[in-house]
């Protein structure tokens, strides 16, 4: 009773001093040795406080990425099904949907350092080194077309990046906008003239039962959560007559060694060459001519079996079209590859494929 | 009919085949067989009448009774990747009172539930402090402690519901939510302990669990001083595994993604640290692309979870109970009101108890049914004087991809069958 009363003096002291009644000490626990706080606070700041020391390339980022992160985030951070893109998405953050990734909508790359560094590879965290975190930084920079595939991130450039979305958000204003609105008498009687049904949910049927809901598509929010949204229908397109293109007898030698390198996007699916096999894509060889679609053991979208169905070949005209802007061109494509950018790029991969065609 | 659901009870379908089958028989049902002569349920001799039942110890620790089996959590398959970093919900619509029974209390991983023993428990007070500090879990007890109960809902709660009425079941739209009664230390008993610094102004703590996604927040220094709890007890056994098991952190009335499970540290720094689930999740985007950040708080809300799409009226006209849950962020739900004909006309209908701060209220509105179909809605006032808004009047404002924080009126239209189904109405 007695330690009672003295803690409430203490307290009451205390509190007359200007102190909180609540700062009153137990002496328990211990101190945090220094290499007990290292451990723990790795957390950086978005001025870029916390970061290490060391650098990493976009190609040491790319093979790290591909072995590490591809496997939910896709070979171009595009996305393996329900797995959140990091790439892509710019400009579509007012879209009736809305694509948000580190390049479209993350305001600071400190978090995407933190995040790699501490809670990814998903099932084996914490598992990176330093500069292998700037490298896959650096990486997912190059994917969302930030940087140049020549990019070094280090410790001392790293505020040098801009965020495209650095100034796409506002502190929460509900007590402004809507607090006001919604803190209004309430009415009770004859509040409207008719109620009518709008929407019903059994329209979309993607509530789980015991048949399953396999066929669910989702509409509205992702609540973390990244939310499947329904495969594209297969537009069917009236597909003009094609006509065969002979292939080039000629190759341009140069082109076809700068299409070797551009090539190396395409690798991670596909194969070209002797031997060749289907990958996550079709083998590549004797494309040009090739009917859509044709190739054994692979099965292509519905988009693609349809075109090849139509008649369609590949030829460079196809060929440009389609690597310019896959999902635009065929739309339900299995390649989740967004495209080649230049079309000088377009041009050397062209070159390469062809020196596999006969 | 009911009696033997088998644990895939969540299908309203075949709770409805089922009440099909048994046909008019059901209003007899409910009459207790009276009016069409003794019911041998009590004039013949039942076996649990006779025989003997199960002794002390068959279940040291008891589950519910198998004929209860449908009362469980259940996941959304096509919301998530993966079950490792998924959420799942709590059967509100089978439930009562105000307290979420832990093992039925929704779940939220981003690396899975781990294993962390109390033994192996540290929990490190650093950054901005006189003295930076290490606790073990029996260092956690020796502080005075509290006692409260508070709501812990997901940002995301109703977030499938923006473009329209899509999950039929008020544990789907609204199961997000659990509501508990905590034990734990102040988190300001702890600061204290290590010491905050004089000026506090623009201090900010970040909070990160002992799991493979640490899942760090930030949380402004006036919060943390605030009702913050370090909980390790919930409705006064042992938090469960899947809750953050043995430490987690209790932020009252904010959003579920802030009460860190197997909390291991607690930073005092000088401004946000931005974190990827305070940046890249949990903003929200509003209609012309920009995204509001840092909207913690969890505004007014409610939702009727019996009758609804899971809970079909089984027994015709006559009496019948339509209650459900609200709740707020901002304080005591003071009332709640209750429509039946979707919103033209609002009865106040009667609270379970007083509401309690940043705490679930259960309200009940006791009618006579004429068996006509009713649009039933429900619509919670709190000590602040907000009311919740429709759907309508949020989107107006946010548009429909803010995903988080929609805290509209929900509308079930229950046909003259006592079938219910989630719908928008004008």
């Amino acid at each position: 009773m007695s330690k009672c009363l003295k803690l409430t003096a203490t307290a009451a002291l205390v509190a007359l001093a200007g102190a909180p009644a609540w700062a009153e000490k137990y002496g328990l626990g211990r101190e945090a040795l220094p290499a007990e706080i290292e451990a723990w606070d790795v957390n950086i700041m978005p001025d870029g406080d916390g970061l290490p020391e060391g650098s990493g390339d976009v190609w040491t980022g790319e093979e790290l990425f591909v072995e590490n992160c591809a496997v939910c985030h896709g070979d171009f951070a595009e996305g393996v099904g329900n797995w959140p893109p990091l790439a892509g998405g710019e400009d579509t953050l007012a879209d009736e949907d809305p694509v948000k990734t580190v390049g479209s909508y993350w305001p600071y790359l400190s978090t995407a350092w933190d995040y790699v560094h501490r809670s990814m590879p998903y099932g084996n965290a914490q598992s990176l080194s330093d500069d292998e975190v700037y490298a896959i930084v650096a990486y997912i920079l190059y994917s969302n077309y930030l940087v140049e595939d020549d990019f070094v991130l280090s410790k001392d450039n790293f505020l040098e990046v801009e965020m495209p979305n650095a100034d796409g958000f506002i502190i929460d204003n509900r007590d402004e906008v809507e607090y006001p609105r919604f803190s209004r008498e309430a009415c009770y009687e004859n509040c409207k003239d008719e109620v009518e049904i709008t929407m019903r949910a059994s329209i979309l049927d993607v509530t789980p039962e015991e048949e399953g809901a396999d066929e669910a598509s989702a509409e509205g929010g992702d609540g973390d959560v990244e939310m499947a949204t329904a495969e594209p229908e297969p537009t069917k397109e009236a597909m003009k007559e094609d006509v065969v293109e002979e292939v080039e007898a000629k190759l341009d030698m140069a082109l076809v060694n700068e299409g070797e390198k551009v090539f190396r996007k395409c690798k991670a699916c596909h194969m070209v060459g002797e031997g060749a096999k289907n990958r996550v894509g079709p083998h590549l060889n004797n494309l040009m001519g090739r009917q859509f679609a044709v190739v054994d053991g692979f099965r292509y979208s519905k988009t693609f079996d349809t075109m090849g169905a139509e008649g369609k070949h590949w030829n460079e005209e196809e060929l440009a079209a389609f690597l310019a802007d896959p999902r635009g061109y065929a739309k339900g494509t299995k390649m989740a590859f967004p495209g080649l950018r230049k079309d000088s790029e377009i041009e050397a991969v062209t070159e390469y494929l062809k020196s596999f065609s006969q | 009919m009911t009696a033997e659901n088998n644990g895939k009870g969540a299908s309203r379908r075949a709770f409805l085949k089922g009440a099909v089958a048994a046909g008019g028989a059901v209003a007899g049902a409910t009459m207790g067989r009276a009016a069409g002569g003794p019911d041998p349920l009590i004039t013949e001799t039942q076996p649990w009448a006779t025989g003997l039942g199960e002794g002390v110890d068959a279940t040291p620790y008891g589950m519910p009774i198998r004929f209860e089996d449908d009362v469980i959590r259940r996941n959304v398959e096509w919301l998530t990747a993966d079950t490792i970093s998924s959420i799942n919900f709590t059967p509100i619509h089978a439930l009562d009172g105000t307290i979420t029974p832990q093992g039925c209390a929704f779940e939220r991983h981003h690396s899975g539930a781990i294993e962390l023993k109390k033994e192996d428990y540290r929990l490190m007070i650093n950054g901005l402090v006189d003295r930076p500090l290490v606790f073990t879990y029996a260092d956690l007890e020796r502080f005075p402690r509290e006692n409260r109960v508070y709501f812990c809902e997901c940002a995301a709660n109703t977030g499938m519901e923006w473009a329209g009425a899509q999950l039929n079941g008020a544990q789907f739209t609204h199961g997000m939510i659990h509501n508990m009664e905590y034990s734990g230390v102040p988190l300001r008993t702890l600061l204290a302990e290590a010491g905050l610094p004089k000026d506090l102004a623009g201090k900010w703590i970040y909070v990160e669990g002992a799991d493979a996604s640490s899942n760090g927040r930030s949380i402004p220094i006036d919060k943390a001083l605030d009702d913050v709890l370090v909980a390790f007890k919930a409705n006064g056994e042992a938090l469960r595994k899947e809750h953050g098991y043995p430490v987690r952190l209790v932020v009252p009335g904010w959003e579920g993604n802030m009460w860190v499970k197997w909390l291991r540290r607690v930073e005092v720094t000088d401004g946000p640290v931005e974190s990827r689930e305070e940046t890249s999740k949990y903003t929200d985007t509003l209609e012309d692309g920009t995204s509001r950040k840092w909207t913690w708080e969890m505004d007014a809300k409610s939702v009727i979870t019996s009758p609804s799409p899971q809970m079909p009226i089984t027994h015709g006209p006559g009496p019948l109970v339509i209650t459900g849950l609200a709740w707020s962020g901002r304080g005591a739900i003071t009332q709640v009101d209750v429509s039946i004909d979707g919103g033209k006309n609002w009865t106040i209908a009667r609270l379970g108890a007083p509401g309690q701060r940043k705490a679930v209220s259960r309200f009940y509105l006791d009618i006579d049914w004429d068996g006509s179909e009713l649009l039933l809605q429900s619509r919670a006032h709190d000590e602040t004087g907000y009311v919740q808004p429709t759907k309508d009047a949020l989107r107006e404002i946010r548009g429909e991809n803010s995903i988080y924080h929609n805290n509209c009126i929900q509308t079930w239209w229950v046909k003259p069958n006592g079938e219910a189904e989630n719908v928008e109405v004008s």
